[in-house]
């Protein structure tokens, strides 16, 4: 089981980054997701900044499900900016892979129980850190795409774009980066030097 | 001495490079250093199971070359150790009387000689560095204060200007020097035109780079890097001069030869060269003498 946690309200409202479309996952119910607590959010946060639609769905961690439940939304996220994720780890980054071109963005943190974890990994794999850092990244993990869970970007080990530990995988801090030059957001990536904390006794 | 010091003072830093023995005795490493880098380079880095091949320890051997009188470069990686030996290590090479690091993210386990072992990286290259300035600003990481005088040390950090991800690297550079990198030591050059073109844009970070050498032994190595290690590539025209005579390759000539042609073609443009020998120290004194130091 997971446990979705929100984060911080401060660190959610700076995410409403222009036209901004709230997607909610209520797949799992192998995770926990705390709903009253974000629809409050969500009124507050429609109330403040501009907020275009907020959609309320399941199992985004499938792509052609989200590609099917996106569809009749698919013209507000264009002509949007950002796209605001409540869901795991797996769920924000199926919708970042999909909508390659906005800022798609975490409004939680994802801690992990013991037991079954939920309908999940096709492509993508969460970590359960508890401390999501998709925010800064582009929407690809940094925790589970790179070999040494690297937080503050590319080691000396990548070599045409793929890993040093195994030269089938790419390596994920060029997906990282390629991304962010891409949508032109590479100053993302100017953040102060992130350190992992391991002290918090529900993260992996 | 730090190494730092010396840049300051607009001095070409050369330094060069030791790994410690499978073993605990190092006679032939000291004697080694002793006959052919003092008095030719400023520093002696020396590496932390390098490749993540188990070794005697970078620290332990650090000591012993500072009882020689010669300076050293405290390797540090963050494959082995969490927060916690990493800051008591340096700790440790603070009371040794080591004052210049080198701070690295460290190789994969599972491309050394232990394979099985568990990956550790707690902290990464920028982190580790951060983690060190904090010691100097008398507290650890988790912000605990220190008993008595903070240590000071020259924190150095490495970076590849031949990457075929030369941007992603330069991103990952301008990070380390956020976070207190003082001077940088880069991978192995082959392409002086690309280290050129590199240098052309890392010095808006205004911190001193030296130019990595590692000495081309033969073609098979060469071959071997290009297919296998991160961030080199050895240009075929220098594969076939490794070639073209086999006995001048084998006796070291030509690798001296090509390696002191890089550091000329590059000195201009960096503030110093780091040489990694892999075993062929008796070979640094020609190459600075041909590169004109």
């Amino acid at each position: 089981m997971l446990i979705t946690q929100l984060k911080q309200k401060e660190a959610i409202e700076s995410l409403v980054q222009g036209k901004t479309l709230i997607l909610n996952c209520h797949g799992c119910k192998e995770v926990h997701f705390p709903e009253e607590e974000a629809v409050e959010l969500q009124k507050e946060l429609s109330a403040n900044g501009d907020v275009t639609a907020i959609v309320t769905t399941d199992y985004i961690c499938n792509p052609d499900h989200l590609a099917l439940q996106l569809k009749k939304h698919m013209d507000t996220i264009s002509a949007g900016d950002t796209v605001l994720v409540f869901s795991c780890g797996v769920g924000v980054q199926t919708a970042a892979k999909y909508l390659e071109d906005k800022k798609v963005f975490s409004a939680c943190d994802t801690y992990p129980l013991p037991g079954f974890q939920g309908v999940t990994p096709l492509e993508f794999d969460c970590g359960q850190c508890g401390e999501c850092y998709l925010n800064y990244t582009g929407g690809i993990c940094p925790i589970t795409a790179c070999s040494k869970s690297l937080v503050n970007g590319q080691c000396g080990g990548s070599k045409n774009g793929k890993c040093e530990v195994d030269k089938d995988m790419d390596c994920g801090w060029e997906l990282i980066y390629r991304k962010l030059e891409k949508q032109k957001k590479l100053d993302t990536l100017n953040y102060p030097t992130k350190i992992r904390n391991y002290g918090n006794p529900d993260a992996e | 001495m730090r190494i730092t010091e010396l840049f300051q003072r607009g001095e070409f830093v050369v330094t060069a490079e030791v790994g410690p023995p499978k073993g605990f005795h190092i006679e032939h490493l000291i004697e080694e250093a002793n006959t052919f880098l003092k008095d030719k380079v400023h520093a002696i880095n020396v590496t932390d199971n390098q490749s993540s091949v188990m070794r005697l320890g970078s620290l332990a051997t650090c000591k012993v070359l500072q009882e020689q009188g010669l300076t050293s470069i405290f390797q540090l990686t963050c494959r082995d150790r969490n927060r916690i030996a990493l800051q008591s290590d340096v700790l440790s090479a603070a009371l040794l009387g080591i004052e210049n690091l080198l701070l690295l993210t460290g190789d994969y386990t599972t491309l050394g000689d232990n394979p099985q072992a568990k990956p550790v990286f707690d902290l990464d290259s920028v982190s580790l560095l951060h983690m060190v300035k904090k010691l100097e600003q008398g507290e650890d990481l988790a912000g605990n204060p220190l008993v008595g005088e903070p240590p000071k040390f020259a924190k150095g950090a490495v970076v590849s200007p031949c990457s075929d991800s030369v941007d992603v690297q330069l991103a990952k550079m301008e990070a380390k020097v956020k976070a207190g990198a003082e001077y940088f030591q880069t991978q192995a050059v082959y392409e002086p035109e690309k280290f050129i073109r590199f240098m052309e844009k890392a010095k808006q970070f205004g911190v001193p780079v030296q130019l990595g050498i590692v000495i081309p032994k033969n073609a098979g190595m060469a071959k071997y890097m290009n297919a296998n290690v991160a961030g080199i590539s050895v240009p075929q025209d220098m594969i076939e001069e490794l070639q073209k005579d086999k006995e001048k390759t084998k006796a070291g000539i030509t690798g001296v030869e090509i390696s002191a042609r890089i550091i000329r073609e590059c000195k201009d443009y960096c503030q110093g060269v780091h040489i990694m020998a892999l075993g062929w120290e008796s070979k640094v004194p020609d190459i600075l003498a041909q590169a004109g130091m």
